[in-house]
């Protein structure tokens, strides 16, 4: 893992994994597919999604991502930003 | 009914005793954790804010690292998530939501407020964060690019508000007792 640049776009995974059987997850259904920009990296933690069923959670970094929320909703001013905390097994190279 | 007879407290008895036998939580680190948990308030967010306010030094090490700078204050922040800090300014606002459930910075915040974990908050801040806000009273120019961060992972936000004219030369103590919970949040704004 090479890891995602601040200024990186990136697209959020357009996975359901909550469709093929128990979960749990950190990623915001309304960003599935979307595309952002890299802010900053905000380290490694934990994967919550191992520690939620007791299992061993090998550290995985966390990125600070702007979405447009205009992009997503087509709604609302172009200004305004969305920040969201997103891990890296969740963002591919846009 | 008698609380000390409830299933739930014998349960919580239970369970505090295995911790302590199994080594993984003694009955004096519980009893501080409980001191702590009781002692986190709006108010000790305030008192950040207020120095931040004061100090250029402090505003400085709060952007850069808000755990530390809580823990500069006296918050315990030992095992809490790490803090980071947004901050407002001419024509920039934030608002803090989490759209998944109900992460908040209680370290430094103290239990979110009830309203802070309704699907209502939670879905319309991240779409009309606006109109929603609006519902506060605070209504912003449509300059002001207003960034909504959705908290759903591991760290934990607060927002850094912008310090009110009319308070020149107050002190700290006073200017903390001016700074609310939904300041820090971003539904409103600090004001006189």
């Amino acid at each position: 893992m090479t890891g995602f640049a601040p200024g990186t776009r990136v697209r959020v995974r357009n996975d359901w994994p909550e469709t093929r059987g128990p979960v749990h997850i950190r990623t915001p259904h309304y960003l599935r597919g979307r595309s952002g920009t890299v802010v900053r990296s905000l380290g490694a933690f934990k994967n919550p999604e191992d520690l939620a069923f007791a299992r061993a959670a090998p550290p995985k970094a966390l990125y600070h991502v702007r979405f447009d929320p205009y992009e997503i909703w087509s709604e609302g001013q172009p200004t305004d930003a969305l920040l969201v905390e997103i891990f890296e097994q969740w963002l591919e190279p846009a | 009914m008698n609380l000390i007879e409830t299933d739930g407290e014998r349960l919580l008895g239970a369970v505090r005793t295995l911790l302590a036998a199994k080594g993984v939580a003694s009955t004096a680190e519980i009893q501080e954790r409980i001191a702590i948990t009781d002692k986190a308030s709006p108010g000790q967010g305030a008192r950040m804010v207020a120095r931040a306010w004061t100090d250029p030094d402090y505003r400085a090490l709060m952007m850069e690292d808000g755990s530390k700078a809580a823990e500069m204050l006296g918050i315990p922040m030992r095992g809490m998530p790490p803090l980071g800090v947004l901050e407002n300014a001419p024509g920039v606002h934030h608002l803090v939501v989490c759209t998944l459930c109900s992460c908040y910075p209680r370290a430094v915040l103290g239990y979110p407020p009830y309203w802070f974990k309704s699907a209502g908050y939670r879905s319309r801040a991240v779409r009309d964060p606006r109109g929603l806000i609006a519902e506060w009273g605070t209504v912003l120019p449509e300059t002001t690019k207003i960034t909504v961060v959705d908290s759903t992972a591991d760290y934990r936000w607060m927002v850094l508000p912008e310090r009110p004219a009319g308070t020149a030369g107050w002190s700290e103590e006073k200017l903390a007792a001016i700074v609310r919970e939904g300041d820090m949040i971003g539904v409103t704004v600090s004001k006189v």
